[in-house]
């Protein structure tokens, strides 16, 4: 939608005054004062922040988007202002037999308002896809085969499992431990793997720009890579039932010395744990009682015997 | 070419007089009659059948008697409605009874097949609908006023959220279809009666036998997924989701009906002369919608019966571990879902586009653009369902394509605000209670699409992808857009409609209260969204506590609003009645042009329909129809203006000078 007012097509009578040339005025000065105030003020706050490299940009094409919107809203509401103001009907609630010009389409109007809105549009989808291919992934799931993978050396994997109504993290590259503490080192590429157990979640770490849904035998991969240290929320975003409403948690992003640290002592203190976990895999297919909640009960159920845990393999 | 096709209908019986309007023929109370001792046979029949069976046993819940219940349900709700009476007679091979037409109030509770009884008893089911859907709004509202607090249990809240989502979903369907739709196509077009009269009462009833087994629900326990019902959760869920499943099919049945009749009637019963380029924008409106209920609802049908099938036969659509997949869920209910965001949009511009050349006394601005418009949102539509499955793990590469598809969608719907802008260059607008909404509804409108394009962009869904963003964004489409739409359509009809004069000051009261509350409730939610709050939760960060109260209060007051508009209802139709007169706007349209109240037959001759209704300002503007009553029928009076101002040729110089 873009802000062009009809313009005439002929001339005014001589006491009417230049509409289009007032309402164009006050659109852009309206717009540009909005988009200049928008981008120095409320920009570089604008949700989720930067702590790391997906929500800086997320945050940036929000920006840009609203940079693109913000004429497209002011010029709606400053030609019906405008309208309202200027075109009312002399005596309010008595019908006037007399209307304004019988104007039934001006092409050179509708030709122009296509062409705008069809450019703008095209404009944003290619902005778009470079977006979302070019710099950083943006930080949603990819789903188990991602087109856009990181060129990083180093990658940590971290295995996000969630079930009702709880996340759970396996640090494969330390030995599959599996914790319900979220721990992120500083300036490092993370691929999440998320998959459930059961019903569909979706993880959604909010500060650090990630959020992929959690299908049960699925493995959707994100990425991302911390820029700040600090803590993030992490919310179930897909409706799992019951206690969906506090399916809440909270991540730590920490410096690289303290997340060795850390994940070398948890590694050690749940090593007995980790033992009777399943192996490590991309997706857990749980006994009859997992995902349809004993609805297909043990005895009628040909899968209910069959371990069936780590059919894939996760790739190194 | 339509005159033959015009039946004569309510022709006086002749032999047989059986069809009495005593208690005992077809009528509302039969049908919950039938509808109870239905719910009960079936049951009886579930339990028959799969009493003995593990899983029952071991659940304790019966599916298999609740879908069967349900079912039976609906069959004998419209079995008292008298709709299985003409299909079963001729099943036998007998003559149907005749069926009379009644002039007394208890026609408003029987089958009729006056397509304007149907749009009046529509448009209270409608109503009963949202204002049931509004008090579960203000509870969801209630339990949000706190971000740790609790006023409702988990369950509880989480069957609020369902029934609201699902009821207002269901509601939202037909809000302006059926009651404005029904009432107003044929008189529009220049016909007697609907192409499928049956069909059309069938529609009605069949909607409203949907609204008891949605409620049916809430004794049952709720349902935990929200109206769109994903599996696996779907399958895991207690009996509420039968109810669920079969409440969707249900009303799936009775929009395909009320589809068909709609595009049946718009095509082939148009009067002699109403040509497409003659016909208003609000049945161009009706017909795209129609298009989309006829081709996207059987999804959501089918959809539905998996899913039943599902949870009483152990079939496995939607359960991975059995071969299954729970996108195929998701994939089957937005391919139904998102069709159906724009048959609860496209009614609503038509409305608009109807008010508006009325109260600026202008024609309707690039009428064939808006038709357009109409139309590509429609087609488009079909191609837009994954941009809900973005961040769900589908092939990537697919992400690009619904981006584009679903920002391609904002061109037609920028030539709807074309046409309105356009139509408000340089008028006379007079400010009364319709207009008001509809100005209401472009405010609005404007808002929910432009947040749509920040929706369908992957980068930003990232952010906003099932946060309260979205939540504000398809509340200020559906609410903002349609449900402000309807009622400026309300106002403006329900003169024609009921005969009696809406009261101007409370309507105006109305429209200020809802509008600033409906803004007061729902912008706060966008930055909600933005910083973080998943939709459905009830524990939120305490941060955003402040931005929560100020949209509950919003919710209360806006739903107080409501009472403005039942007060202005009541007070004006049955307490203090002021008769309208035929045509108190000074429409063109062809529906203005009968006498008020619209006799049964609507028209004593069939109009010979002589051009478009949008000939306002024009010096000696031609009418609309030749209504064959002696004289080609005066239409609202207009001098010549401007003299100087040229415009694009008529585009349709065919008519009459009055």
């Amino acid at each position: 939608m873009s802000a062009e007012a009809p313009s005439p097509s002929t001339p005014e009578a001589t006491a009417e005054p230049h509409h289009f040339r007032r309402i164009l005025t006050i659109w852009i000065a309206v717009s540009v004062v909005g988009d200049l105030l928008f981008a120095i003020f409320v920009g570089p706050h604008v949700p989720p922040g930067r702590m790391s490299d997906t929500a800086t940009s997320d945050s940036v094409d929000f920006t840009i988007l609203f940079l693109v919107a913000l004429p497209v809203l002011v010029g709606v509401w400053v030609y019906m202002g405008y309208a309202i103001v200027m075109w009312r009907a002399s005596r309010p609630g008595v019908p006037e037999p007399v209307g304004g010009p019988r104007a039934r389409g001006n092409l050179r109007v509708q030709i122009a308002w296509i062409a705008s809105t069809t450019v703008v549009v095209l404009a944003l989808f290619v902005f778009g896809t470079v977006e979302l291919y070019v710099t950083n992934g943006s930080g949603g799931g990819e789903g188990p085969n991602p087109i856009w993978t990181p060129t990083s050396a180093t990658i940590l994997p971290v295995q996000v499992i969630a079930q009702q109504w709880r996340f759970t993290f396996r640090y494969p590259t330390f030995g599959g431990f599996e914790t319900p503490d979220l721990i992120l080192p500083v300036n490092t590429t993370v691929e999440f793997h998320v998959t459930s157990l059961d019903v569909i979640h979706d993880f959604w770490a909010y500060q650090i720009g990630v959020k992929a849904d959690a299908n049960p035998g699925s493995d959707n991969i994100a990425y991302t890579t911390t820029k700040q240290l600090g803590t993030f929320t992490v919310r179930c975003d897909e409706l799992c039932g019951l206690w969906h409403g506090a399916m809440y948690d909270f991540g730590r992003v920490v410096s690289k010395s303290s997340f060795e640290q850390w994940a070398a002592r948890t590694e050690i203190q749940l090593a007995a744990l980790t033992k009777t976990l399943p192996p490590f895999a991309l997706t857990y297919t749980p006994d009859a009682n997992g995902a349809d909640g004993g609805f297909y009960p043990d005895t009628n159920d040909p899968y209910s015997n069959v371990e069936t845990y780590g059919a894939t393999q996760p790739s190194s | 070419m339509s005159v033959e096709t015009q039946a004569i209908i309510d022709s006086p019986p002749t032999g047989r007089m059986r069809a009495t309007h005593g208690f005992l023929s077809p009528n509302a109370v039969w049908a919950l009659v039938g509808g109870a001792a239905g719910y009960a046979i079936g049951h009886l029949c579930g339990d028959i059948i799969a009493g003995s069976q593990t899983v029952v046993q071991d659940n304790g819940q019966n599916n298999v008697a609740v879908v069967l219940g349900l079912a039976f349900g609906v069959l004998g709700w419209l079995a008292g409605a008298g709709m299985l009476n003409y299909p079963a007679a001729k099943l036998v091979g007998r003559e149907p009874l005749p069926q009379l037409p009644s002039d007394n109030w208890t026609r408003y509770f029987r089958p009729t097949l006056d397509h304007k009884v149907v749009g009046l008893q529509y448009t209270v089911v409608v109503l009963l609908f949202f204002f049931t859907g509004g008090v579960l709004a203000m509870g969801i509202r209630t339990e949000l006023l706190s971000p740790t607090s609790h006023v409702f249990g988990p369950g509880q809240y989480i069957a609020m959220v369902g029934e609201h989502g699902t009821i207002m979903m269901m509601m939202a369907s037909s809000i302006v279809v059926g009651p404005l739709g029904n009432w107003l196509v044929p008189l529009m077009i220049g016909s007697r009666k609907m192409a499928f009269p049956r069909v059309e009462a069938f529609s009605l009833w069949i909607f409203t036998a949907g609204y008891f087994v949605i409620l049916a629900a809430i004794p049952m326990g709720g349902f935990p997924t929200g109206w769109t019902g994903y599996a696996p959760l779907q399958t895991q869920a207690t009996v509420g989701m039968d109810a669920y499943l079969v409440g969707f099919a249900v009303i799936g049945i009775g929009m395909i009906a009320a589809g068909f009749n709609l595009a049946a009637t718009i095509i082939n019963f148009r009067a002699p002369g109403m040509t497409w380029g003659r016909v208003p924008i609000f049945v161009w409106s009706i017909l795209a919608t129609a298009a989309l209920l006829v081709l996207a609802t059987p999804t959501l049908v089918v959809a539905g019966l998996f899913g039943v099938l599902d949870r009483t036969a152990q079939t496995a659509f939607y359960v991975n571990e059995h071969g299954g997949s729970s996108f195929l869920w998701q994939n089957l209910f937005w391919f139904f879902g998102h069709p159906e965001v724009y048959i609860m949009a496209l009614p609503g511009f038509g409305i608009v586009g109807e008010i508006l050349p009325v109260f600026t006394r202008k024609p309707l601005f690039a009428y064939r653009v808006g038709a357009a418009g109409m139309i590509g949102v429609a087609l488009l539509s079909f191609f837009v369902w994954q941009h809900h499955l973005f961040q769900s793990g589908i092939n990537p590469d697919m992400r690009p394509l619904f981006m584009l598809t679903t920002e391609l969608i904002s061109i037609p719907t920028g030539f709807i605000f074309l046409v309105g802008l356009g139509t408000l260059w340089k008028a006379k607008i007079r400010f009364e209670v319709p207009m008001l909404f509809a100005m209401g509804m472009y405010f609005n409108f404007l808002i929910g699409g432009v947040t749509g394009v920040f929706l369908s962009d992957v980068p930003v869904n990232v952010t906003v992808h099932g946060s309260f963003f979205v939540m504000a964004h398809f509340h200020y489409t559906i609410m903002g857009g349609l449900i402000f739409a309807f009622f400026a359509g309300l106002y403006f009809w329900l003169p024609k409609m009921s005969g009696k004069t809406m009261n101007r000051k409370l309507g105006q009261w109305h429209f200020w209260c809802m509008f600033l509350f409906f803004n007061l409730t729902f912008f706060p939610l966008f930055l909600v969204g933005l910083l973080g709050q998943p939709r459905r939760v009830f524990e939120y960060a305490s941060n955003l506590q402040t931005l929560n109260d100020i949209s509950s209060v919003g919710a209360f007051l806006l739903g107080a609003s409501f009472l403005i508009f039942i007060a202005n209802f009541i007070w004006s139709i049955f307490i203090d009645p002021k008769p309208a007169s035929a045509n108190p706007w000074d429409s063109l349209g062809l529906e203005w042009q009968t006498p008020t109240p619209v006799p049964p037959h609507n028209f004593d001759r069939i109009p010979v329909v002589l051009t478009d209704p949008y000939h306002y300002s024009e010096p000696g503007a031609p009418a609309v129809a030749d209504l064959g009553v002696g004289s080609i029928a005066t239409v609202a009076t207009s001098t010549p203006q401007d003299a100087a101002i040229t415009e694009v040729a008529d585009p349709d110089p065919g008519g009459l000078p009055a």
